[in-house]
C-alpha cells in the first residue's frame, strides 16, 4: 500500500489519462477505444484504494504534495484529499470507463479524438477536484472547458455549435471574474504577510475585511453559480446537454454539474465565511436553489423530448443540493455532497439509457415510444430502477441524499425545507409519466416492435450504475463516513469566523470601503 | 560587465553593438542585391546575412547585459534595453523565417525586403535605447520610414500600395505630433535628456506650467499613433489588411512593442513625476483600446483583418500595465509584449500560409475543416488562438495573469474588469476561428493550402512549443528576465 500513503497516487490520477489521450491519438483508429477504455478502468482500478485508505478522522488534507511552480509569484503545485474531494474523485473515475464504453457504438467518426477528448477531460476534472492553489485549480477549471467545448462541437447534435459555443462563454464568463478575486486574494496575502500566495492554506490564514468579501464572494460565487447551474443562470445546461454526444452528457451531468457545488464548498464559503453567512446573500441562495427546485420539475415536466426532460431534472437535483448546502448544518451538506454522488449516478444512467434508445431508433421524442417494455425488457427495468431513484424513493439512492438534505435545512430554515419537499412530488409527476410513456403504454408503433433489447455491452454498463444506486440507498453509511470529519470542520470554521462577525457591524461605510479591494 | 561613462567615440561604438552589427548586414544585403542577377533562383544568401546580422547583434546584445551606464547619458545600457531587443531580434528573425514562403510565392524581391526589414530593426532598437529625445525621434524615423515602404512592398497589389499611403500618411502626423511635444517638453525643462527632463520636473521647475501638460499630451498622442490605440487606430485595420503579411505581423508585434517600450520607459520612469498629468489619459486609453477593436473583431469575415483589430485590442492590454506605473506593470507589460510577439507572428503565419497566393483564401469560410486536413496546422493555429485568447496553458494566459496582477496590485479594478470582460468577448471571435477549423466540413471540392515547406513547419513548431512551455513552465522565463531586468525592474511581486 505504500502506493497509497505517498504523495503520488494524485498525480498519478491526474497523468494517467493525458498519457492514454495521448495515446489514443497515436494508435490507428480502431484502436483507440480500447486504449481508452483500458486507461479509464485502470485509472478507476488506481482510485478505487483510497477510498479504503482514506483516514476518516482526519480533517485534513491527505495523500497531499506540494512542489514550488512559479515561484517568484507564490504559486506551487498543490494537490491534496480531504472528505469534501474524495468522493468527486471516485465518481469521476467511476463515471468515466462507463461514457468510454457506452459510446463504442455511438461515436462513429473521428474516434481518436473522440476518446482523446474524453481522456483530456479526465485529467481536467481531477485535478480542479484535488488542487489546493487557487491558481492550479484555476488553470484545471479552464482547461477542462476546451475538450468538452469540442465534444459538443464535434459530434454533438445538429445546434451543437451553438450549444458548444453558450456552454464555453457562459462558464468562462463567471471564471473570468473570478480570476481576479483570485488574483486579489493573492495581494492580500502580500500585504499581511509580504509575499504573495495562491496556496489554498495560506490564504485560509487571511482575515479579511467584511465588504472586501462579499466582493471576493462575488467573483468567486458567479463561477460557481454558473457551473451549478443555479437559476436564472442555468439556460447553457438545456442546450449542452441535449446537444452533447451520451458521453459528453453523462460527464457533464455526472461530473461537471458538481464541480459548481464542490467550488462553494471548498473555496467561497471556507474563505469568505462572512460573506458567506450574510443573510442576504444566505437567503438568496436558499431561495435561489429553491426556484431550481420548483421550476426545473415543472419545465422538465412539459418537455416532449426525453434528453431534454432529463437534463432539466438537473436543474432540479442541483437546487436540493445548494440547498443543503446553505443550510449551513452538517446533515444538509453530507446529504448534499451524497446527492451530487447520486445525481451522478442516477443522471448518468439516465443519460446512457436515452442515449441506447437513441442508437436504435434515432428519436428522443417520448410520443415516438410507448410499450418497449414487452420487447427491451432489461432496458425497462433499469430505466424504472433508475427513475425510482432519481424521484428519490427509499431504498434507492436518492433517498438518503434527499431526506438529509430536507433534515439539515429543516433544521435551519423549516419553512425553505417544507416547501423543497414538495420537489419531490414533483419529481414525480415528471419522470412518472416519461417511464409510462415509454415504456409501458399501448406498443402500438410498427418500429418499436422491431426493437432489440440490451446487448451484453450495454448491460454491463448499467449494472455498476445500479448496484451503486442500490447500494448507496441502503448501507450510505461508509460513504457518509469519509465526508463527516471534514463538513464538521468546514462547518466549525464558518461559525467561528463567520457569525461573530456579521453580529458586529463595523462602525461606518468610510471603515468598509477602506477594506474594500 | 562594464560601466560605460561615453568618455570617448569609442565608447558608443561599443554600446551600439548590436544596432551596429544589424545594419552593417543591411547595407551589406542592400548592396550586394544591386550587384546581383536574380536569374537562376534566388538562394539562400539574403536570408543568411540577415539571420547573422541578427546572431552577431544578439550575442553583443548579450555580452552587454549587465553593462550599466549613467542614467543622464544618451544611451541606456540596461536590462531593459536587452530584454526589448531579444524581443525585436526574435520578432525579426521569424518574420524573417517566415517570409521567405511568402516572397517567392508573390515574386517579391528579397534583398530590399530584407534590407528594409533590418534597418527597421535597427530604428525599434535605438528607440528602445534611447535616452535623449532626439535620438528617440531618430530612432522612431527609421523605424517608421523602413515600415512604410514594406507595408507598400507589394507594388502591384492596390491594397498594398493603399495601406502603404494611409500608413505614411498618419504616420507622419504622428511623428508631428511627436517632435511638437518634444519641443514643449524642451521648452519647459530645458533638455531633451529625459533623465534630466525627469529630475527638473521633479523638482518642480515645470509644476503647474500648461506647457507640460500640452507637451506630455502631444507625446501620447503620438506614441498613441505608434502603437494603435484607441482612438488614434483608424489606420490599422488598412495597414494590417493590405500590407504583405509578413510585413503585418512584424508591424504588429515589433514595431508595436518597440514603440511601447519607448512609451514605458518615458512615462513610468523618467516622467514618473508627472503621473498625475499622464495617468487619466493613459487609463481611457487603456479602457477604450480594449473595448473598441474587441467589438470590431466580432463582425469581421476576413481571419487576417480580425487578427489585425485583435492585435488592436492587445495594445489595450499591455496599457493596463502602463497606465499601472509600478515595477510590476512595466515588467508585465514587457512580458506581455514578448508572449504577444510569438503569438501573433505564429498566426499571421498560418493566416498568409492558407491565404495562398494573392490572398486568395482569406475569408474565415476558408478555415472549414482546416484542422482535420491539415492536422499539425490546425493544432499550431489552436495554440496561438488559445494564446491569443488568453486561456491556460499558454504564454498568452501567464501574460494576462501578469497584467492582472499588476492591475490588482495598483488597486486598478477598473482596468482589471475591463480586461477579463473584453477577453471573454475575444474568446467568442477566436473561438469562431477553432469551430469552423474543426466543428465544420470543407465543401466538396474546395482548395486546401499547399504543402508547407520545411522552414515554415520549423518556424510554427517553434512558436507553438514556446507557447506552451512559457504558459506550463513560466518560472524559467520570468526569472530570466528578473536577471536581466535587475532590481530596478523587480518582476516579481513578492516584497524583499
Amino acid at each position: 500500500m505504500g502506493l497509497y500513503e505517498s504523495h503520488w497516487v494524485l498525480t498519478l490520477l491526474i497523468a494517467l489519462p493525458i498519457l492514454g489521450g495521448l495515446a489514443c491519438l497515436a494508435v490507428p483508429e480502431s484502436r483507440a477505444k480500447t486504449v481508452a477504455l483500458l486507461t479509464t478502468v485502470v485509472e478507476f482500478g488506481l482510485s478505487l484504494p483510497l477510498f479504503w485508505t482514506f483516514d476518516t478522522a482526519e480533517a485534513g488534507f491527505q495523500n497531499a504534495v506540494s512542489i514550488p511552480w512559479i515561484e517568484g509569484w507564490g504559486i506551487s503545485y498543490t494537490l491534496g484529499l480531504d472528505g469534501i474531494s474524495i468522493l468527486m474523485v471516485l465518481l469521476t473515475t467511476f463515471i468515466m470507463p462507463l461514457a468510454v464504453a457506452g459510446s463504442f457504438t455511438y461515436v462513429k467518426s473521428r474516434e481518436r479524438a473522440f476518446y482523446a477528448m474524453l481522456l483530456f477531460l479526465t485529467t481536467g476534472m481531477i485535478g480542479v477536484f484535488v488542487a489546493l492553489d487557487l491558481f492550479l485549480f484555476y488553470v484545471f477549471w479552464e482547461i477542462m472547458l476546451i475538450p468538452m467545448y469540442f465534444l459538443i462541437g464535434i459530434w454533438g447534435g445538429e445546434r451543437r455549435i451553438y450549444s458548444a459555443v453558450k456552454f464555453f462563454l457562459y462558464t468562462a464568463a463567471g471564471s473570468l471574474l473570478m480570476l481576479i478575486a483570485i488574483v486579489a486574494l493573492a495581494f492580500l496575502h502580500r500585504d499581511a504577510t509580504g509575499a504573495t500566495s495562491f496556496s489554498y492554506e495560506d490564504i485560509l490564514t487571511l482575515e479579511i475585511a467584511g465588504r472586501a468579501q462579499l466582493w471576493l464572494f462575488g467573483g468567486f460565487a458567479l463561477a460557481f453559480a454558473i457551473k451549478v447551474p443555479m437559476f436564472p443562470l442555468h439556460t447553457w445546461l438545456p442546450d449542452a446537454h441535449v446537444e452533447a454526444p451520451t458521453a459528453g452528457s453523462v460527464i457533464l451531468a455526472g461530473v461537471l454539474l458538481k464541480m459548481g457545488v464542490y467550488g462553494f464548498l471548498r473555496f467561497a464559503l471556507p474563505l469568505f465565511p462572512v460573506a458567506a453567512t450574510h443573510p442576504a446573500v444566505l437567503g438568496m441562495f436558499l431561495v435561489l436553489g429553491l426556484v431550481g427546485i420548483l421550476y426545473g420539475a415543472w419545465v422538465a415536466a412539459v418537455q416532449p423530448d426525453a434528453k431534454k426532460l432529463v437534463a432539466y431534472t438537473s436543474v432540479a437535483h442541483l437546487g436540493f443540493v445548494v440547498i443543503g448546502v446553505f443550510s449551513l448544518t452538517t446533515q444538509g451538506i453530507e446529504g448534499g455532497i451524497l446527492q451530487m454522488v447520486n445525481h451522478g449516478v442516477s443522471t448518468g444512467a439516465l443519460f446512457l439509457l436515452i442515449g441506447m434508445l437513441y442508437e436504435r431508433r434515432h428519436s428522443r421524442r417520448i410520443a415516438d415510444f410507448g410499450g418497449i417494455a414487452k420487447v427491451m425488457p432489461f432496458f425497462a427495468f433499469a430505466l424504472v430502477v433508475v427513475a425510482l431513484s432519481s424521484i428519490g424513493l427509499p431504498g434507492t439512492n436518492g433517498f438518503v441524499g434527499e431526506f438529509l438534505i430536507l433534515v439539515g435545512t429543516f433544521r435551519s430554515h423549516p419553512w425553505i425545507a417544507a416547501i423543497a419537499a414538495t420537489g419531490v412530488i414533483f419529481a414525480a409527476c415528471y419522470m412518472l409519466p416519461m417511464v409510462q410513456r415509454l415504456l409501458f403504454n399501448r406498443l402500438d408503433r410498427e418500429e418499436n416492435r422491431a426493437l432489440v433489447d440490451l446487448d451484453r455491452r450495454e448491460r454491463w454498463i448499467l449494472v455498476p450504475l445500479l448496484a451503486l444506486i442500490l447500494l448507496i440507498g441502503v448501507w450510505p453509511g461508509p460513504f457518509l463516513d469519509r465526508t463527516r470529519t471534514s463538513v464538521d470542520a468546514l462547518l466549525e470554521r464558518v461559525e467561528a469566523r463567520g457569525g461573530t462577525l456579521v453580529e458586529a457591524p463595523p462602525a461606518g461605510r468610510g471603515a468598509l470601503a477602506g477594506g474594500g479591494e | 560587465m562594464r560601466t560605460f561613462e561615453f568618455a570617448s567615440h569609442a565608447e558608443y561604438w561599443i554600446a551600439l553593438l548590436p544596432e551596429v552589427g544589424l545594419a552593417l548586414a543591411a547595407i551589406v544585403i542592400l548592396l550586394a542585391d544591386a550587384f546581383r542577377s536574380e536569374r537562376g533562383g534566388r538562394g539562400v544568401w539574403v536570408e543568411t546575412v540577415a539571420v547573422a546580422g541578427i546572431v552577431a547583434s544578439a550575442v553583443s546584445n548579450a555580452w552587454l547585459s549587465g553593462s550599466t551606464a549613467p542614467p543622464d547619458a544618451l544611451l541606456a545600457v540596461d536590462g531593459f534595453r536587452a530584454v526589448a531587443n531579444v524581443i525585436i531580434l526574435a520578432a525579426t528573425l521569424l518574420v524573417i523565417l517566415f517570409a521567405r514562403d511568402y516572397l517567392t510565392r508573390e515574386a517579391l524581391p528579397a534583398g530590399e525586403f530584407h534590407g528594409l526589414l533590418l534597418l527597421c530593426s535597427v530604428g525599434m532598437m535605438l528607440l528602445v535605447a534611447a535616452r535623449d529625445l532626439i535620438l528617440l525621434f531618430v530612432g522612431l524615423e527609421l523605424m517608421s520610414i523602413a515600415a512604410y515602404i514594406l507595408t507598400g512592398y507589394a507594388r502591384r497589389d492596390a491594397r498594398s500600395s493603399e495601406a502603404g499611403l494611409k500608413y505614411f500618411t498618419v504616420g507622419a502626423f504622428a511623428s508631428a505630433f511627436l517632435l511638437y511635444g518634444i519641443a514643449l517638453l524642451y521648452g519647459v525643462t530645458g533638455t531633451t535628456r529625459l533623465a534630466v527632463a525627469g529630475e527638473a520636473i521633479a523638482a518642480g521647475v515645470a509644476g503647474g506650467d500648461p506647457l507640460l501638460t500640452a507637451g506630455i499630451g502631444m507625446l501620447l498622442i503620438g506614441f498613441g499613433f505608434k502603437v494603435a490605440a484607441v482612438p488614434f487606430h483608424m489606420w490599422t485595420p488598412d495597414a494590417y489588411d493590405g500590407a504583405p503579411t509578413p510585413v503585418t505581423a512584424y508591424m504588429a508585434t515589433g514595431v508595436k512593442a518597440a514603440a511601447f517600450v519607448a512609451l514605458l520607459r518615458v512615462l513610468t520612469i523618467d516622467l514618473a513625476d508627472a503621473v498625475s498629468i499622464w495617468h487619466r489619459a493613459v487609463w481611457w486609453l487603456a479602457i477604450l483600446t480594449m473595448i473598441v477593436p474587441n467589438m470590431i473583431a466580432l463582425a469581421q469575415e476576413s481571419v487576417k483583418r480580425m487578427l489585425a483589430y485583435s492585435s488592436v485590442a492587445h495594445a489595450g492590454y499591455v496599457l493596463v500595465g502602463v497606465a499601472s506605473a509600478s515595477a510590476l506593470g512595466r515588467s508585465a507589460s514587457l512580458f506581455y509584449l514578448a508572449a504577444y510577439t510569438v503569438m501573433t507572428i505564429g498566426s499571421f503565419a498560418v493566416v498568409f500560409h492558407v491565404a495562398g497566393r494573392g490572398d486568395a483564401r482569406a475569408r474565415i469560410d476558408d478555415y472549414l475543416g482546416l484542422g482535420w486536413r491539415r492536422p499539425w496546422l490546425g493544432v499550431a493555429m489552436l495554440v496561438f488562438l488559445l494564446s491569443l485568447a488568453g486561456f491556460p496553458p499558454t504564454a498568452g494566459f501567464v501574460g494576462k495573469l501578469y497584467l492582472l496582477q499588476a492591475a490588482v496590485e495598483a488597486r486598478e479594478m477598473g482596468l482589471a474588469v475591463t480586461l477579463v470582460l473584453t477577453s471573454l468577448v475575444a474568446y467568442y471571435y477566436y473561438l469562431r476561428v477553432v469551430w469552423k477549423m474543426y466543428f465544420d466540413q470543407a465543401p466538396e471540392g474546395a482548395v486546401g493550402p499547399t504543402r508547407a515547406t520545411a522552414g515554415f513547419r520549423v518556424a510554427t513548431a517553434v512558436c507553438a512549443i514556446l507557447i506552451l512551455l512559457a504558459g506550463l513552465f513560466p518560472g524559467r522565463a520570468l526569472d530570466g528576465m528578473r536577471d536581466a531586468l535587475g532590481p530596478d525592474w523587480d518582476v516579481t511581486a513578492v516584497a524583499p
